[in-house]
Formats: structure tokens, C-alpha cells, sequence
């Protein structure tokens, strides 16, 4: 069993209106210091099977639903967990 | 004309669509399920506006994995009209029908108001019924309407003549202020303004007959140019 977790950002190249009321937000009270916001979106999915397969599929997953791939790109992690912390 | 306006759950101008295409344009319309699988029999897909699935993810995200969208896709690769209006041309470009992606309003603010438009290119399918050049307002309601494709595909989009409507007033940061575009074989287009919302005088507007009138001109086999631009 794997833990995937799943990081989905917008590309650098798109402007991102949330960040920037954040980043604004933050300069008007004193946080002038913030270089830059990056919002995005995160996973957490169980997944079973060998690892090769898992990290295929994940990107299957990403490509087709969890990122728009128009605007968006993702990066995962993959960690070993055993059943019985999952039945926990 | 024969039209089926497709319903997802959260869809919300589906009646209205379908009271736009029936009632006042007389044609026959039905109303489909997108939990169904097939489309035989119409000539014409509506996808219309609303919150299919709540917006969860994005904006069609979901939507586009619905159990009617294979039969949608199969329906425009073989040429049947196909438009989607507001949530719909978020449905169409999530599904990859229509290039680019809706993205949230530079202002993020929901905007809901009559908007006045001009028409970009008046050989489509969908737009045959207006004058190149010609403004008309149509009502816009949405968060996500910011337009949005890479410089290659814009350039692609203005070279083939795609872009149909454009917003004489930019209201959420569209680049190149696309408020509605066609894919290159013209048979689909994906608008944000609503012309389902502008086919009466009482709703404060006809301009939205329009694309309805074009439409039905389009099934009619209508003018030469039309039909060439249109299945090239």
C-alpha cells in the first residue's frame, strides 16, 4: 500500500488572482516581506499495487482529472505505508 | 432542429434552454440526462449553464467523466452541432472538445450583468444570423469566464478565424476578450454570455435569438459559405 501525495499548482506562466490578494493582503499588514504566493491544491490518495505501477497510474490520475494540465502542473510524493496503519 | 439539452446534476439554466430552443424558437428539444449514454436521433447538444457537480475540482472537471460525455464526443467528431454555454463551454474545454480553460475573474468577483459584445465572425453555424462587426448584449453570469489559452493556441484561434464573440468591455480578464470561440472544424462552440437569457423583450432582450436562428438556418443545409466554413 502507498500513501501518494498529490501537489497541484497553477504554472508559473498563468496569473494566479487569489495569490495576489493574499500576497496584497499580507504587504498591507506588515508582511511586506512575502516575495510570492503560490496557491495550489493537495491530495491524499491510498492506493495499492507495486510501485511502478502506482506512480503510472498517479499520473493518469493527475493528467486527466486532478490537474487541468492547460494551466496547471502537479508533483507527487510516494510513501510506503503498511495495511494495518490503513486499518487504523 | 432537433436538440437535446443536456442536464447534469447542479446543471441550472437547463430549463432554460430548453424553454428558449421549444418555446420560442419552436423547435423540438428534449431534455437528456447525463447519466445517459446515447444522443441517436438530434441533430443539435446543448450543454448549458449552471454548477454541474458543484464545480468540485474545477469548473467540468467532473463533469466531463458524466456516463452522456463519450456519446457527446463521438456526436461532434462526427460533425453534430454541438454548443455549451457558460458552464457548459467549462464542461467543453475540461472535456477537450474546445481549447483553452476558464479560469476565476481577475476581479474574483461573480459577475452578473448585461455585457455587450461584438461579433467577431458571423460564417459560423452559430452566429450566421448576425453581421460581422455587429455588437449585441447578452447577459453574463459567472466566476469563471477569465479565458485562457497559451500564445500558440491564440494565434491559432485568430488565424482560423474561431474567436465568435468578443466582449467590447473585458469584464474578467479574457485574453484577446474571447467571450466564445468554435473548435477549427466549427461545429462546436463554447460561449459564457447567455443567449438562452436574451430571447425576449420582456427578459430586457432579443439579441440572443441569434444564435438559435443561426442554428436552425445551419440544419437547413443554409448559405453555401456557412457550410463550407463550417465542415471543412
Amino acid at each position: 500500500m502507498f500513501k501518494a501525495k498529490i501537489f497541484v499548482n497553477y504554472k508559473p506562466s498563468v496569473l494566479d488572482p487569489k495569490a495576489e490578494v493574499i500576497q496584497n493582503t499580507l504587504a498591507r499588514l506588515g508582511d511586506d516581506n512575502v516575495q510570492h504566493v503560490l496557491v495550489g491544491k493537495y491530495f491524499e490518495l491510498l492506493l495499492s499495487g507495486d510501485e511502478a505501477a502506482v506512480r503510472a497510474q498517479i499520473d493518469r490520475i493527475c493528467d486527466t482529472m486532478l490537474a487541468n494540465i492547460n494551466t496547471e502542473s502537479y508533483r507527487f510524493t510516494l510513501e510506503p505505508v503498511s495495511d494495518a496503519a490503513v486499518a487504523e | 432542429m432537433k436538440a437535446a439539452v443536456l442536464s447534469f446534476p447542479g446543471s441550472n439554466c437547463d430549463a432554460d434552454m430548453t424553454w428558449a430552443i421549444g418555446d420560442v424558437a419552436g423547435q423540438a428539444v428534449k431534455l437528456v440526462s447525463a447519466q445517459a449514454t446515447s444522443l441517436a436521433g438530434f441533430d443539435c447538444v446543448v450543454v448549458p449553464g449552471g454548477f454541474s457537480y458543484g464545480d468540485y475540482l474545477r469548473s467540468g472537471a467532473i463533469a466531463k467523466f458524466a456516463p452522456i460525455m463519450p456519446a457527446l464526443k463521438d456526436f461532434a467528431a462526427a460533425g453534430g452541432y454541438v454548443l455549451g454555454v457558460c458552464n457548459g463551454f467549462q464542461i467543453l474545454t475540461e472535456a477537450g472538445l474546445l481549447p483553452g480553460t476558464l479560469q476565476w475573474n481577475t476581479s474574483l468577483q461573480f459577475i452578473c450583468q448585461p455585457t455587450p459584445l461584438i461579433v467577431a465572425n458571423a460564417r459560423t453555424a452559430f452566429s450566421s444570423a448576425y453581421s460581422e462587426g455587429q455588437q449585441i448584449t447578452l447577459p453574463i453570469a459567472h466566476g469563471e469566464g477569465n479565458y485562457y489559452a497559451d500564445d500558440a493556441t491564440l494565434a491559432q484561434l485568430e488565424e482560423k478565424g474561431q474567436v465568435v464573440f468578443r466582449y467590447a468591455e473585458n469584464p474578467n480578464g479574457s485574453r484577446n476578450d474571447i467571450a466564445g470561440l468554435t473548435n477549427a472544424r466549427g461545429n462546436v462552440l463554447g460561449m459564457m454570455p447567455h443567449p438562452e437569457r436574451a430571447v425576449e423583450t420582456l427578459l430586457g432582450g432579443t439579441d440572443g435569438l441569434g444564435v438559435f436562428e443561426s442554428l436552425i438556418n445551419a440544419m437547413k443545409g443554409a448559405p453555401a459559405d456557412v457550410a463550407t466554413r463550417t465542415f471543412a
